[in-house]
């Protein structure tokens, strides 16, 4: 949309948006410098640096442990969700049962209600149950719930984009419904597929308050050690921990925009 | 039908040939339907008896007292306690507060994503959407660095000579405000860009060329039509501060207690699950009463036009 109104009339908005920017990009940036710094003590910028704080973090096995944990989770959690939430999807989509609305309901409820209340019910399940706290699948199972929103409107967005008859064309040509979905229908669906995937993993990755609700121990999340140690005993080590995770969580999303942005101009 | 069907009688298949036809049809349809509902379990069974069937039981446990019979004493242990009633103002006063603030800064935002050409609104977008995806316990970390007591913000404002001394900005409940406000803008940002950017833009240039002023169009054509995104986004956004944890339990530094952290503590500090799931259920009946009200608002907004 074009505007009629000159770019001198509207400084005051570029200057206004230019420090909201900097206000939401800088401070995440903070960390990166902090993490190199020579010193005990906090301070931005750093007075010297070095690289002691990794070396404190792949020193220790409360950091190693943790990170190992929560990759392991992030992964497991990710292949259920994404496994879930598509054969989810692909049945709503197109669906003709009267329930198709509430199913689709139930399935993106966890965005609306708040997750430390999901958090106490599962903790409330898990020990009532027995053999799912502080364990790797109790937290895979804990994190599917809080992931399988985005699974289902990354794939449902997906499903509404392709045409279905293509897949209906296989299947009378003879191919079998799975084989059908899986060499016609997925592949087109790549990058539907490719961002439900990161968003689960990610969401996992980050998760902190299930994680904290139903494990703790040698099972211990990378969140759940990193907010203890925030609360409890500040050191540059977080710095350390905040750039890997920084690095973590914003390379494979920027991997994928610019894969998915350079697919698209081909296709054109 | 039937008469329109071309020779029903002397067709060679005959009428009950038909009517199997139209019954394997519709077994055929209904076999459909089945394998879509099973392909649909899974994931419902993780939700229900994960989320939903616990949440049930709770609603049900917070009106059961200590002697295990009905009664409403799981509530009322909280409005008589001030512990539990400052908890509610802090709870409600932050939501408000942040809220507001994301609103002033949010929608200048959004809107400037709306009107630029696509090479720079695409930028733009990056620099909204890079926090976004970035950890909420790595910002409120870089908030700690930042707001502590000689951090960069503090030692600023002493060498512009704004303040003598480094004053309290974390650990309180502007650190919990700062910290809560750069989460929280994005998910105002970007529903709000994307109720804007369905606005037609000729109706800004007609509303120019019938003699409006750029201000006066602005307030009488956009913002009335970018309604429905700024009620969602706005309902969203104080929706997920009441939930929220993370930031006050690091930033309030142990003195600003917000609900979410009430819930989490109340779980090992009383024998039975009545007062935790009490502040549970106040906790999802605020949330629900906002969500529908915001799906009332939003869809007048938009039927109104």
């Amino acid at each position: 949309m074009e505007s009629h109104v000159s770019h001198r009339e509207r400084l005051w908005l570029y200057i206004f948006v230019g420090l909201v920017i900097f206000y939401l990009v800088a401070p995440a940036l903070v960390v990166i410098p902090v993490s190199f710094s020579s010193t005990t003590a906090l301070t931005f910028p750093p007075p010297g640096l070095s690289l002691r704080w990794y070396e404190a973090f792949f020193g220790q096995e409360k950091w190693i442990g943790s990170l190992w944990v929560s990759l392991r989770v992030a992964l497991c959690t990710m292949v259920v969700t994404t496994v879930l939430g598509t054969a989810a999807s692909y049945a709503l989509h197109q669906s003709n049962l009267p329930l198709t609305t509430t199913i689709r309901a139930i399935l993106i409820s966890p965005l609306a209600v708040p997750t430390i209340l999901i958090s106490v019910g599962i903790f409330f399940v898990y020990a009532a149950v027995g053999g799912f706290l502080n364990t790797l699948y109790g937290l895979v199972l804990g994190h599917t719930v809080v992931a399988m929103p985005f699974v289902m409107l990354t794939m449902s967005a997906g499903f509404n984009s392709y045409d279905m008859s293509q897949e209906m064309v296989a299947r009378s040509l003879g191919a079998s419904r799975f084989k059908a979905f899986m060499t016609v229908t997925l592949p087109q669906l790549k990058f539907s597929v490719a961002t439900a995937m990161l968003l689960s993993f990610l969401v996992s990755f980050d998760e902190l308050i299930i994680s904290m609700m139903v494990a703790s121990g040698p099972v211990s999340t990378l969140s759940r050690v990193t907010f203890s140690t925030l609360r409890d005993d500040v050191d540059p080590t977080l710095a350390a921990v905040s750039t890997l995770m920084l690095i973590v969580t914003s390379v494979p999303p920027l991997i994928l925009h610019i894969w998915s942005t350079r697919a698209k101009r081909k296709e054109r | 039908m039937a008469e329109t069907m071309p020779g029903t009688e002397t067709h060679p298949i005959g009428l009950d040939q038909l009517e199997r036809n139209r019954k394997a049809l519709r077994r055929d349809t209904r076999a459909e339907s089945w394998m879509r509902f099973r392909l649909t379990l899974p994931a419902l069974l993780v939700i229900g008896v994960l989320m939903v069937a616990p949440i049930c039981v709770l609603l049900s446990m917070s009106v059961v007292g200590q002697d295990g019979n009905l009664s409403l004493e799981n509530y009322a242990l909280f409005f008589g306690e001030p512990v539990y009633v400052q908890m509610f103002i802090n709870t409600f006063v932050i939501s408000i507060v942040v809220t507001a603030i994301c609103l002033i800064l949010g929608y200048p935002v959004a809107y400037l994503l709306a009107i630029l050409p696509a090479r720079w609104s695409g930028l733009l977008m990056l620099a909204v959407l890079v926090p976004f995806w970035t950890s909420g316990l790595v910002r409120t970390f870089s908030w700690l660095i930042i707001l502590q007591r000689n951090g960069i913000v503090n030692k600023s404002l002493i060498w512009f000579g704004i303040i003598e001394r480094p004053i309290a900005l974390v650990y309180n409940m502007t650190g919990v405000i700062i910290g809560m406000v750069h989460i929280m803008v994005p998910f105002l940002i970007l529903p709000l860009y994307a109720s804007m950017k369905a606005i037609d833009g000729n109706l800004m240039r007609a509303a120019a060329n019938l003699g409006s002023s750029p201000v006066h169009a602005f307030f009488r054509v956009f913002l009335p039509l970018s309604m429905p995104g700024l009620v969602a986004g706005t309902i969203m956004v104080f929706v997920m501060c009441l939930g929220f944890y993370i930031t006050p339990s690091i930033l309030g530094g142990g003195k600003i207690k917000m609900i979410a952290q009430r819930i989490q503590e109340s779980i090992p500090l009383y024998p039975t699950w009545g007062p935790a799931a009490a502040l549970a259920v106040l906790l999802l009946l605020m949330t629900a009463v906002c969500l529908f009200v915001s799906m009332k608002l939003v869809r007048r907004l938009s039927s109104g036009m």
